[in-house]
């Protein structure tokens, strides 16, 4: 499938199983994705994926990010199905996610422990759990759930394992919790990316069709000057989430340049989520703040996602602490990615 | 919902990554800068592409084989593609060069004479421009024509064999050294119904009778800008540009090219790899300041990522001119933000007779800041084109 018919696809999908009204895991949408092959787009055939490029997860992504889709893509693709799949685990059916988290392991192979915050915890079928050099796959079922949610009323559950007997066990590939961070931000990023491409367009819709002193907002030019700004955001999102997600593919996320690609990334597409969210609602004016209009389903992911898998601050300080060990001479190569 | 969604358009092209045989070519353009460096030829400076006028720098360029990179062999270039130049031309600026006294021939007039000159113009300039000998001003504003290009009162007049010009252009960037530059005249009388028909581009030799060339000192007191006053000049019609009536057609596809390039971001480039040495020599630099830089080199990372992504767009003919736009507004902005940061970041103050260095970087970059969100088109002018690019307006 080419990256034009994939994005098409993506597009159509998400856009079908829209609904404003609705939270909470998206059955129907999983199962399309999963028919569709979109579910496991990276993962190899061997655990049940369609071989897709990190180049077709950024179209996917940020398609879902748009059209605020309800079903934890990142999560099963990019994180969880990587995670079991690279212990040499089999990779469980349906949705997964991923957390590194401290868990104890009994002799017996049990595990104990909380994991908190665990994005859709209570609708996945399998967490796969980085805990010190071992990934341990754990079923809900065997943990109690203890119900939370991100600002977008996403699912963020606290997990509570007490002798928890695991699917499937085994060692940590090397560089895992790096390779797994990297992973989630990159996931966020472009997700990001793509809602603030949803909160742009609804605010251009909008400014075209709200009419007050004689004629639509759009056509006045502090509304103009505003929304290009918001564009300019978005388009650095865009271009940010995606050459990161290009890098990581031509390069692997064990390369130096994939790193700061990423870090750089989801550093740039908060700062975005924020100036974007703020100009949305500021188009928008009372009626974009309140439960009736669809808006917020895209603005409260960014507020969600900005602060998710290490926020803007937290990324600045790996790119800063490397710039600065890069040195005066050492700067304008790492940003090429040539040293 | 779906339908707001795919009436905006893609504001970014795709990503690119360069080709592998790119890499050969940064590395020599390194060892060449290194061992200019090291032999003292030129102080790393701040804004080089409008101050560093060095007519012997840009010979070297030429003889090394990188300026007139994209124009074709049989015109004295060398056949490669924009791709190629955004390296020679990113790795320059980076390094501060002084690259102003080619900067306007080999990033516009070039590919300009390439796409409507005549054969006559392309032999007679084209292999100077590749050589770095040859350099060219830009004559659009006027002094009642800023924003409003399409204003210009500059007219030609038909004569026996040509165009008679009068009329001012200003803030036209070494015209005291130049060779010649692009004029938009008027060559009909203005229509209200469509103010963009009757200009054209006329291709002048500032050598003919009638022109006179009179600084007009930046706030600084430095030389770069100037006023071009045509009283009868004749300009023959081998050297009208393109066709006469598309000169407006003609500037805005030229504007869509120049706006995109690595020296809409990289101007303070040099003053923000000398922040990073200050800031480096200061033991325990704490976190909050490493986030401060960090978010400066993600921002400059992105740019650079969006601008290589529109110059692919370009290299396989397409025109981006919405993200070429947006480019612009953001890395222009961008260049203030790395003023702002360094002397807040820093104790030192902006000193204009510093050695080079920090100080003097700072004062370079601070004194010529209001120039980068004017040149090439406003912001606010920008905004408004990317404004009605998305559908609004």
């Amino acid at each position: 499938m080419s990256s034009t018919e994939l994005r098409e696809l993506a597009e159509s999908v998400f856009a079908d199983a829209y609904d404003r009204d609705a939270v909470g895991f998206d059955t129907g949408l999983w199962k399309t994705c999963e028919q569709t092959g979109l579910a496991r787009l990276t993962l190899p055939e061997a655990a049940g994926g369609s071989e897709g490029t990190l180049s077709d997860a950024a179209a996917l992504l940020e398609a879902a990010g748009a059209h605020a889709a309800r079903v934890p893509l990142a999560e099963t693709d990019l994180l969880g199905g990587w995670l079991a799949h690279a212990a040499g685990l089999p990779v469980p059916d349906g949705a997964l996610v991923a957390v590194a988290g401290d868990l104890d392991m009994a002799s017996d192979g049990t595990v104990s422990g909380t994991l908190t915050r665990v994005p859709w915890g209570r609708a996945v079928s399998a967490v796969v759990v980085l805990t010190g050099d071992r990934v341990v796959v754990l079923a809900p079922s065997a943990l109690t759930v203890h119900e939370g949610a991100n600002v977008a009323e996403e699912p963020r559950d606290t997990l509570v394992a007490s002798g928890a007997t695991p699917l499937a066990a085994g060692d940590a590939p090397a560089g895992a919790a790096d390779e797994l961070a990297l992973r989630a931000a990159l996931g966020r990023s472009l997700l990001l990316a793509g809602a603030a491409r949803g909160a742009l367009a609804r605010s251009i819709g909008y400014a075209g069709e709200r009419v007050q002193f004689g004629r639509p907002i759009g056509k006045f030019q502090a509304v103009q000057q505003q929304l290009a700004e918001a564009g300019s955001e978005v388009a650095a999102a865009s271009a940010a989430s995606a050459a990161a997600a290009r890098t990581a593919a031509d390069r692997g996320f064990a390369d130096d340049a994939t790193a700061f690609a990423v870090a750089a990334a989801k550093s740039r597409c908060g700062a975005s989520a924020t100036s974007v969210a703020r100009i949305a609602h500021q188009v928008h004016g009372a009626i974009g703040f309140t439960r009736e209009h669809d808006l917020r389903l895209v603005t409260t992911r960014l507020w969600a996602w900005r602060d998710e898998d290490g926020n803007d601050s937290h990324w600045n300080g790996v790119v800063g602490t490397r710039a600065l060990d890069a040195g005066p001479d050492g700067l304008w190569p790492l940003i090429t990615g040539t040293p | 919902m779906s339908d707001t969604l795919t009436a905006l358009p893609a504001l970014v092209p795709d990503p690119v990554e360069l080709p592998g045989h790119l890499a050969d070519l940064r590395a020599q353009v390194r060892e060449f800068l290194a061992d200019e460096r090291a032999a003292g030829s030129w102080t790393p400076g701040a804004d080089v592409w409008l101050s560093g006028w060095d007519e012997e720098f840009s010979k070297r360029l030429g003889a090394r084989g990188w300026l007139g990179m994209t124009i074709p062999t049989e015109y004295g270039g060398h056949g490669r593609t924009a791709l190629d130049r955004y390296v020679v031309t990113e790795e320059l600026l980076a390094a501060g060069a002084p690259v102003a006294a080619h900067w306007v021939a080999d990033r516009q007039i070039g590919p300009s004479l390439m796409r409507f000159g005549t054969e006559e113009q392309r032999r007679k300039f084209l292999p100077g421009i590749a050589r770095g000998e040859v350099y060219f001003g830009i004559g659009m504003s006027e002094p009642d024509s800023g924003s409003d290009l399409a204003s210009v009162r500059t007219r030609a007049d038909r004569v026996d064999g040509g165009w008679e010009m009068t009329g001012t252009k200003v803030w036209t960037s070494g015209a005291h050294h130049a060779h010649a530059f692009f004029a938009l005249v008027r060559t009909a009388p203005k229509d209200d119904s469509n103010r963009h028909a009757g200009l054209s581009q006329l291709l002048v030799e500032l050598d003919r009778p009638g022109i006179t060339v009179r600084p007009i000192p930046l706030l600084t007191g430095a030389h770069h800008f100037n006023e071009v006053v045509f009283d009868h000049v004749f300009i023959p019609d081998e050297m009208v540009f393109g066709e006469i009536g598309s000169g407006w057609a003609q500037v805005t596809g030229e504007l869509a090219f120049e706006r995109s390039g690595p020296e809409r971001f990289l101007s303070t480039f040099p003053l923000l790899a000398s922040l990073v040495g200050e800031l480096g020599r200061a033991a325990g630099t704490d976190a909050g300041t490493r986030r401060e830089i960090g978010a400066l080199v993600s921002r400059l990372w992105t740019l650079r990522r969006m601008s290589l992504a529109v110059a692919g767009a370009l290299e396989s003919g397409a025109a981006p001119e919405l993200a070429a736009a947006l480019v612009k507004d953001l890395g222009t902005r961008y260049e203030n933000e790395i003023v702002d940061a360094s002397r807040l970041l820093v104790e030192i103050a902006p000193d204009p007779g510093a050695e080079p260095g920090f100080a003097r970087l700072l004062a370079d970059a601070v004194q010529h800041a209001p120039g980068f969100t004017l040149r090439g088109g406003t912001n606010e002018v920008l905004r408004g084109i990317v404004a009605r690019g998305m559908g609004l307006r």
